[in-house]
């Protein structure tokens, strides 16, 4: 919770009200006090034990709601089922009781700040007293005791219903107040999305309050929750691999932004261009987030490619370019054995084709192009064109569009620009957010080491060194620009070479000072990319307001490790 | 070992249909239905790459009609042959779209299912049936329950190792312990699921079948997308060690290789599951710190590299896997692969000895393995450890062919 907004405040402050207001009758309502002293400890017990092996709660969200940047739906806290069991058998204010003292006291790992404790309390003690209201209303309690089922299961469902919909109300709420979320959009789907997973909850909960009335009492009780334990911490392993899952897809596409020179983000960039684009087509989710990892990896095949040549600077020899233009395939190669990208792969391998077939590494024509490519394509050259290159200053996204528009049917599927046109014209301009979901995600993860904390190097952060010449833009065709200076350098079979000594790389190495640009293209400004008093040298590119970068170390930088030991 | 389990497993089964057969099924509603929910449990059974248990359902099903001793108050009959045959009745109806697609459960779980449901069964019914737990009080009974339940899984994972023992000649001890490792989890879940499916079937009568069946199905549910995302990670890595290959630093199939070579040494050696898993994936990335060299290496062959040059090489290669966000034990192991043994963690070992290994029988041609352990030998004063060396031997000479082909 970032700084609470006034009207957030009371908003907690009224729910915890509301809370207490709910559980002081307890005084006169004859509850059992053994049984809610035993509830009670539970629940804290349950609580605390979920905190200290994950440390950290999920956030403030009640039980349903999906966790930090979680597609998918998060688990239920899994005290869910004792409090649902205290609800189905206490007096309501008894069972508005119970989950106070857990929620107040307990503290995780980080620390849990107080107002979002209070508003937990608040949250589950309204939530639980209005089930336990209702079902005792419905004449829950005596069905539970005599065992009566099929009506026990209607008296349970209907007051987990009324549960999830009043966590789901308080929900929007805070959304709305307190993550400013807006409030159009703060109850959409809160209370769907939790019913399913509340209700399984709901059946345990159901099980355990019959078992404690039954005549093997609380013990058997207990056991119900170990199903609930298990499944719960299967589901925090879950979001812990996949949240390491993407650190590691994040940091792969990063070294290679990095490699290539590009500004850091490209890659995330285009990801976020293509699913704008998707969504515009009207593409269902599954595709969409699919395009977005397609957007994502589409040049992680310049892995493969010698950094000397992505960075060249200079002109490049057509056979260099020939070994530049193999990325897609290598790409291609690399995520071949990734089963859950399916169609994106298509996308990584056909992103250099062309429209009228001048593309690469096929020369498809038209709608043989996969559409996934099609779109990545786009969404690369509109990247490319609107984000500052070491060659080229970024341009307004008013004239990278009539650039697209211009190359459309020849080069670009128009459909696909006029979809991110239309996109960008909705939104109000292009606003990539490259690493909000890198924070969150590694909140889950601590031993995530630090990747993508920084903010994304704003565009005119300084020219990188060496443009590998192929711009994906509306720019020189795939044989425009090559001048002579051949590098024998280490192609992608050379290397293996027997007796191919380790010393100097025969070629003209990091180059000789600064060359101008190898911009050749219709459309570029001369001299574009160098910023005043600039000279991009061959050595390291030091970004000059990031300090010593972790993520830059390990990346091939031009002239730092050679592998015959030496440091040019 | 496996016959002989096998053998008993098709013992008791026979003998379960002979004795149902002859005097016919006691309490014919609950039977149906206990038999509905195994049934039931094996549809929805899901044989995943790293799932112990695939259909707990149905596992628990077995074991809570192996300890089922009222339906709603009422004293049920059923002996502990009725038990088994309709576990096995039910388990092999269940089975049957499963064998239609190719995928069915194989004569292991077959066996085990049947033998640890009538290892419960036996273990409880007669003793029930003559009335021995009558004096016992509601928590004690309990707690007997959960006590014999306890016991029938301890059971079930040495027969289980065992059986895992006879099939891949891994060592018993490390298969046991990891066994009982996994059993604490799902293997918790489906025994409780079983103990608090008796008493309530006791309490309520066979609604709670339905009832609690869905927590349970929640739990598979939630092992299921956690295999599915450590699949995908795992294919993920994978693709970024072939890198270096695509990039020519290394050649086409180094890594898998090391990694398929290196996950079987550290089961030679009794690494358990969660070391494997470092294992595997530090070996897949040991030579990720060559993407950072402007010219690569010759063929790839850092193990005829100066030290110096190769250590600097493996720091490099943990730089680049710390930020991958894979686990920091594994950017250790790749950190320290070129550090001599005796300073090196066991993982980082076998890497190192296996990597030398692949590399030197790439080079050596025919008779290669042979000669590139020789190899390895002369280096133990420093380099390798002499005890991976000699597992790799083992390794090499018990399944050669096997390993060989799948990595080859």
């Amino acid at each position: 919770m970032r700084s609470i907004t006034p009207w957030a405040r009371v908003y907690v402050i009224a729910v915890a009200v509301g809370a207490v207001l709910c559980a002081a009758p307890v005084r006169f309502a004859h509850a059992p006090w053994g049984a809610v002293a035993l509830f009670t400890a539970l629940c804290a017990a349950c609580e605390q034990l979920a905190v200290g092996r994950f440390g950290g709660g999920r956030g403030h969200e009640g039980p349903g709601a999906t966790g930090p940047g979680g597609a998918g739906g998060g688990p239920p806290r899994w005290h869910t089922p004792v409090l649902l069991a205290a609800a189905f058998l206490l007096p309501p204010a008894a069972a508005a009781l119970v989950p106070l003292p857990g929620a107040l006291l307990v503290r995780g790992g980080e620390r849990t700040p107080w107002p979002r404790r209070v508003w937990r309390a608040g949250q589950l003690g309204i939530g639980a007293w209005t089930a336990s209201w209702v079902h005792w209303s419905l004449g829950g309690p005596d069905a539970v005791v005599s065992s009566y089922f099929p009506y026990t299961l209607v008296t349970a469902g209907v007051a987990v219903v009324a549960f999830c919909l009043v966590l789901a109300l308080l929900d929007g709420g805070i959304l709305a107040l307190a993550e400013r979320v807006p409030v159009r959009l703060a109850w959409r789907g809160l209370f769907v999305r939790s019913l399913v997973p509340v209700g399984v909850h709901g059946l345990a909960g159901l099980m355990m309050a019959v078992l404690w009335r039954g005549p093997y009492g609380p013990v058997a009780a207990l056991l119900v929750l170990l199903p609930m334990w298990v499944s719960w911490w299967v589901f925090a392993q879950y979001h812990r691999e996949r949240a390491a899952h993407q650190a590691t897809i994040r940091a792969l596409v990063q070294a290679v932004d990095i490699k290539d020179g590009y500004t850091r983000g490209h890659s995330e960039r285009v990801g976020q261009a293509s699913m704008m684009i998707a969504r515009e087509l009207g593409m269902d989710d599954e595709r969409v987030e699919l395009l977005r990892f397609a957007g994502i990896l589409h040049d992680v095949g310049k892995l493969g490619v010698p950094t000397r040549l992505l960075r060249k600077d200079g002109p490049l020899t057509p056979q260099e370019r020939r070994v530049i233009e193999l990325h897609p395939e290598y790409g291609h190669e690399m995520v071949r054995g990734i089963g859950f990208l399916g169609e994106a792969r298509s996308a990584i391998l056909h992103h250099h084709e062309r429209l009228d077939g001048s593309g690469y590494p096929y020369g498809l024509v038209g709608g043989q192009i996969p559409e996934f490519a099609r779109v990545v394509a786009v969404a690369d050259a509109f990247d490319a064109m609107t984000s500052t290159r070491s060659y080229s200053r970024a341009r307004p996204v008013r004239v990278a569009l009539a650039e697209l528009e211009r190359c459309a049917g020849s080069q670009f599927d128009p459909v696909m620009v006029g979809a991110l046109t239309r996109a960008l014209g909705r939104r109000g301009g292009w606003h990539p957010v490259v690493t909000a979901d890198g924070v969150q995600s590694r909140r889950d993860y601590p031993p995530t080491p630090p990747v993508s904390s920084r903010t994304p190097t704003c565009p005119d952060s300084g020219p990188v060194p060496g443009p590998s010449g192929l711009v994906p833009g509306c720019l020189p065709g795939p044989d425009s620009g090559p001048v002579p200076g051949r590098l024998p350098g280490p192609g992608p079979d050379s290397g293996r070479l027997p007796g191919r000594l380790p010393g100097p790389g025969p070629g003209p190495g990091p180059g000789p000072g600064p060359v101008p640009g190898p911009d050749s293209g219709p459309g570029r400004l001369p001299d574009s990319g160098r910023l005043p008093g600039r000279v991009p040298g061959p050595g390291p590119s030091p970004d000059p307001d990031s300090g010593p970068d972790p993520l830059s170390l390990p990346v091939p930088l031009p002239g730092q490790v050679r592998s015959d030991g030496g440091v040019t | 070992m496996r016959a002989l389990v096998h053998a008993a497993a098709a013992l008791l089964t026979l003998l379960s249909l002979a004795h149902t057969f002859w005097s016919g099924l006691d309490g014919r509603a609950v039977a149906l239905s206990f038999g509905l929910l195994v049934t039931l449990g094996e549809l929805t059974r899901w044989s995943g790459p790293e799932s112990r248990e695939a259909a707990p359902l149905a596992a628990a099903g077995a074991l809570s009609y192996a300890l089922l001793g009222e339906d709603a108050g009422r004293a049920t009959h059923h002996g502990a042959f009725q038990v088994v045959a309709v576990v096995v009745a039910a388990t092999l109806v269940g089975c049957v779209p499963h064998v239609a697609r190719g995928q069915g459960p194989t004569a292991d779980h077959l066996a085990r299912r049947v033998l640890t449901a009538g290892f419960a069964a036996i273990c409880f019914q007669p003793l029930y049936n003559q009335g021995v737990f009558e004096a016992w009080g509601g928590p004690a009974y309990v707690l007997l329950l959960v006590a014999l339940l306890v016991l029938t899984a301890l059971c079930d994972a040495v027969l289980a190792a065992a059986l895992a023992h006879a099939r891949t000649g891994w060592p018993f001890g490390p298969l046991l312990r990891d066994e009982l490792r996994a059993m604490l989890g799902i293997g918790t879940a489906v025994c409780a699921t079983g103990v608090v499916m008796a008493l309530a079937v006791a309490v309520v009568g066979l609604w709670a079948l339905p009832v609690f069946s869905l927590p349970l199905l929640l739990t598979q549910l939630a092992f299921r997308r956690y295999a599915a995302v450590r699949a995908t990670y795992r294919q993920t890595i994978a693709s970024l060690a072939r890198a270096t290959e695509i990039a020519g630093y290394t050649p086409a199939g180094h890594a898998r290789r090391v990694a398929v070579l290196s996950r079987a040494v550290g089961r030679e050696l009794g690494l358990s599951e969660a070391e494997l898993t470092v294992l595997e994936y530090a070996a897949l990335m040991h030579d990720i710190g060559q993407l950072s060299l402007v010219d690569p290496v010759p063929a790839g062959a850092t193990a005829v590299l100066p030290v110096e040059e190769q250590r600097r090489i493996a720091l490099l290669g943990g730089a680049v896997v710390r930020q991958t966000g894979v686990a920091a034990a594994v950017a250790v192991v790749v950190e320290r692969q070129a550090d001599p043994y005796r300073e090196q963690p066991v993982s980082a070992r076998i890497v190192r000895t296996v990597n030398a290994y692949e590399e030197k029988v790439r080079d050596a041609g025919a008779g290669g393995p042979l000669r590139a352990l020789e190899e390895l030998r002369l280096g133990t004063g420093r380099d390798y450890q002499p005890e991976v060396v000699e597992s790799l031997g083992r390794v090499l000479a018990r399944n050669g062919g096997v390993v060989r082909e799948r990595i080859g």
